[in-house]
């Protein structure tokens, strides 16, 4: 263990020691690219560098999936586990690939060459089965060889687009981000210059009359988000982007990172203005290696062109970005975890109240807001909020992204506006059910989501009918099951992502999320046991009522949904009741 | 802001100052809502849930030990909602460690009729104790998490952070750095940990020897070493005798 060399690692933290504990996941990060792992040698001197207390410093590897404690191979492949996945193969070619793996006596200090792991969903569902190779992604893994896996000289999966509107996505599906030259030719940070013109107030009064609500799930009014934070008291402000995107079957905001990342950074310069904060972080998962990179690209381009750094277009308005990496962990996607991954903490969720824009990053005002929010925001700016109103349905304006997979004939993104009948986006604009199959149901809104069933089919995509109608908007997921799925091992496979990722830290969650598990399996196998029903019914319930975040009073959501629409699924074999 | 706030408390009138917890007022009020993670002394975290209680309007259950009262507000620390909640917490606890030493958690189990063995065929979460160290042992087969033993390590009291957090999730474990042993590690021996722990998890080391059966004669033996270390340290005495 002594021999290892720290000298790299000292030059490497001389970058992030003067930043103290908010630098933590990056100085993992850093340490663990020349190691491969993070031996106790080498967490120590991360902790003297930053200085963290040591223990602490474990506690936040240990908490997150993509920081490793044992040494690991050199390449690192991530096959994806989650529905969409598994319904286009991943289980055999996982079989398939583990069978390439040498066998090796645990030695210490031995680093394999190739590590495999399951991972929850990588947001690749449109290209399903996914799998990461050195955080690089692969589309249709079960078609390539080993080799070509390993080397990975494929190509990227380029974007799958549709959709009866091009608002959001107009700059997307080209092969290629948009590069700054372009977007500018194309009236990009317009909209940045006409919130220049005018004061914060004003720009907030327009968003709030577009009837703007958040994209990320919870649908909060972002304009009512952005006052708030404006009025409350406690200096600086923060703006922060969640690109934690990581809810099963979910890969929006991937693709409009990847495509357009001048429209997420413009509209998060405007939040930034409008909000009064001069810094801003964009937190991007883990996983979305490639989203990262570009991001990173576009901010220093932004950078150079004038449009962050001091005096912004030339006006007395100073704000700035910095970009985060998630490290495996779907709980960062919770805005108060998140903050605390970005102090440098485990990704615990805070209590609310207080509320971000009160008490958010670092404790100071804040406003966080879905990069598909965010990307609103300009086009709000440019075609005014009035216009921007009669798009979608009196309650739920503007157009929305799905996203599409399972047992689609088309999956991919799709933009249509609100109030779009699910029949329309399934149908006609996605090709259907894929061919000689009908359709049994959908997923909406993810793991923390509910099913739709046929009666469903005519419902519009709105948040008013959707919520008449019992089933989530969520993030706007959408995976849909032919009649030759299994429900049973589709609510596994969300129990299994549930149990993987509770922080822990309230009893409900970190304790329910295992026997909703447990007795999933038992279903799955045909063995189910007296009182299973009323156990899961339970557990249930009490994650949805009692749970600290909105991880725990969601986790059961599938999960009891599918216990409503299929309760013969649920009930104890013959032979086992009496 | 007024000076007092005015709420109901399972149909019982109440008037507090404003910043009271729901929890202190309904222990004002003569109603007791039952905690696990609560201490007086560390900050408290609402993580246990056990607290929770039903506040009209609320979509989920609220955590009475760091929610605020609020004028007109309605609570019922009683209802069916609130009742499944707590009874389930205490049968998950049930089946994930062991409560043999957390005697008023039992009394929970038992106010809340929890079924024992209400999840048959339930991973535990078993570990063996680490006697690592002269002063106290660790069991964490019997760790409900929470947090208390950390928080006094750190922020809440001693600054030694000695102890945080392994894994996640259900895998969740109290642990040193790289779990190594305690004498290794930055801990003080203050006892803190041992003196917030309520279920036993922590223990003074002389305590648990007594109790596996072991005479007070044995114990010194045991632990003789460990005071002869500490006799040599002032060795020059012995030398002048000498």
């Amino acid at each position: 263990m002594t021999d290892i060399d720290l000298t790299p690692l000292k030059v490497a933290m001389e970058e992030y020691a003067p930043q103290g504990r908010t630098a933590l996941l990056p100085a993992l990060y850093a340490a663990q690219e020349i190691y491969g792992y993070l031996p106790e040698h080498v967490a120590a001197e991360v902790a003297r560098s930053l200085k963290v207390p040591l223990v602490e410093v474990f506690g936040v590897i240990d908490f997150y999936a993509m920081f490793y404690r044992e040494p690991v191979g050199k390449t690192v492949i991530h096959v994806c586990n989650d529905p969409a996945c598994a319904m286009a193969g991943s289980e055999p070619m996982l079989k398939r690939l583990t069978q390439h793996l040498e066998f090796h006596a645990p030695d210490e200090g031995f680093r394999p060459s190739v590590t495999i792991e399951r991972a929850p969903c990588l947001g690749l569902c449109e290209h399903a089965p996914a799998v990461l190779v050195k955080g690089k992604p692969i589309g249709n893994a079960d078609l390539r060889t080993w080799e070509e896996i390993v080397e990975n000289t494929g190509h990227q999966p380029g974007t799958i687009l549709g959709g009866s509107i091009s608002l959001l996505t107009a700059n997307c599906g080209r092969g290629q981000k948009v590069s700054l030259e372009e977007f500018v030719n194309h009236g990009g940070y317009g909209a940045l210059r006409k919130a220049l013109s005018r004061t914060p107030e004003a720009v907030i009064e327009e968003v709030k009359a577009s009837g703007l609500v958040g994209r990320g799930g919870a649908a909060f009014p972002t304009g009512v988000k952005w006052e708030g934070t404006a009025r409350a008291t406690g200096s600086p402000k923060y703006v922060v982007c969640n690109a934690d995107e990581a809810e099963p079957g979910t890969f929006k905001d991937r693709v409009l990172m990847e495509d357009d990342p001048h429209t997420i950074l413009e509209g998060l310069i405007i939040a930034a203005y409008a909000v009064g904060a001069s810094k801003g972080y964009i937190y991007i998962r883990g996983e979305y290696l490639r989203a990262y990179q570009i991001m990173q690209e576009a901010v220093t381009e932004a950078r150079k062109a004038g449009y962050l750094g001091a005096a912004i277009l030339g006006k007395g308005f100073n704000f700035d970005i910095e970009l985060r990496r998630g490290a495996g962990a779907y709980i960062c996607g919770e805005e108060t975890a998140l903050f605390e991954s970005i102090e440098g903490k485990r990704g615990f969720p805070r209590v609310k109240p207080p509320f971000p824009t009160t008490f958010g990053l670092f404790g100071k005002p804040t406003s966080i807001n879905n990069v598909e929010t965010l990307a609103n925001i300009p086009l709000i700016l440019r075609m005014g909020a009035e216009a921007y109103h009669r798009i979608g349905t009196e309650k739920s304006t503007g157009s929305k992204l799905f996203c599409l997979s399972g047992d689609v004939m088309r999956p991919g993104l799709y933009e249509v506006p609100f109030g779009t009948p699910f029949r329309d986006l399934l149908e006609d604009l996605a090709g259907g059910i894929r061919s000689g199959h009908t359709f049994q149901s959908a997923l909406f809104g993810g793991a923390a989501g509910a099913f739709a069933l046929e009666s469903h089919l005519d419902v519009r995509l709105s948040f008013e009918d959707l919520r008449t109608a019992g089933l989530p908007l969520g993030s706007g997921v959408i995976t849909v099951f032919d009649e030759t799925r299994d429900m049973r091992d589709i609510c596994l496979r969300l129990a299994h992502f549930f149990a993987e990722e509770s922080c822990g830290k309230c009893y409900p969650c970190q304790m329910g999320t295992q026997r909703q598990l447990e007795i999933m399996k038992r279903v799955l196998d045909g063995k189910s046991l007296p009182g299973d029903w009323e156990r899961l019914q339970d557990t249930g319930w009490t994650m949805t009522d009692a749970s600290l975040c909105g991880l725990g009073q969601t986790a059961a959501s599938a999960v009891l949904s599918a216990m409503k629409h299929w309760p013969q699924l649920f009930q104890v074999p013959e032979t086992l009741s009496r | 802001m007024s000076e007092i706030i005015n709420l109901t408390i399972d149909g019982k009138q109440v008037a507090v100052p404003p910043g009271t917890t729901i929890l202190a007022a309904a222990r004002e009020a003569g109603i007791e809502i039952p905690t696990i993670c609560f201490h007086e002394a560390t900050t408290s975290n609402a993580l246990c849930r056990i607290c929770v209680v039903e506040v009209e309007g609320a979509r989920v259950l609220v955590p009475s030990c760091v929610a605020a009262v609020g004028e007109g507000m309605k609570v019922q620390t009683q209802s069916e909602r609130v009742i499944r909640s707590r009874r389930t917490i205490l049968e998950l606890l049930e089946s994930t460690v062991d409560l043999s030493e957390a005697p008023e958690i039992q009394q929970m189990v038992v106010d809340y009729q929890a079924v024992n063995d209400r999840f048959p065929q339930a991973e535990e979460r078993q570990s063996l104790p680490i006697d690592d160290n002269p002063m106290y042992l660790r069991d964490y087969s019997k760790c409900i998490l929470c947090w208390r033993c950390v928080q006094v390590c750190a922020e809440d009291a001693q600054y030694t952070f000695a102890i945080n957090f392994s894994g996640r999730g259900y895998e969740t474990q109290i642990s040193t750095f790289y779990e190594i042993p305690m004498p290794e590690s930055t801990c003080v021996f203050c006892g803190q940990c041992v003196g917030v722990c309520p279920t036993g998890a922590l223990k003074p080391k002389r305590q648990w020897l007594l109790e596996l059966g072991r005479t007070p004669d044995e114990i010194m033996d045991l632990t003789r070493g460990e005071r002869r270390s500490r006799r040599r340290r002032v060795e020059p005495d012995v030398n002048e005798q000498a």
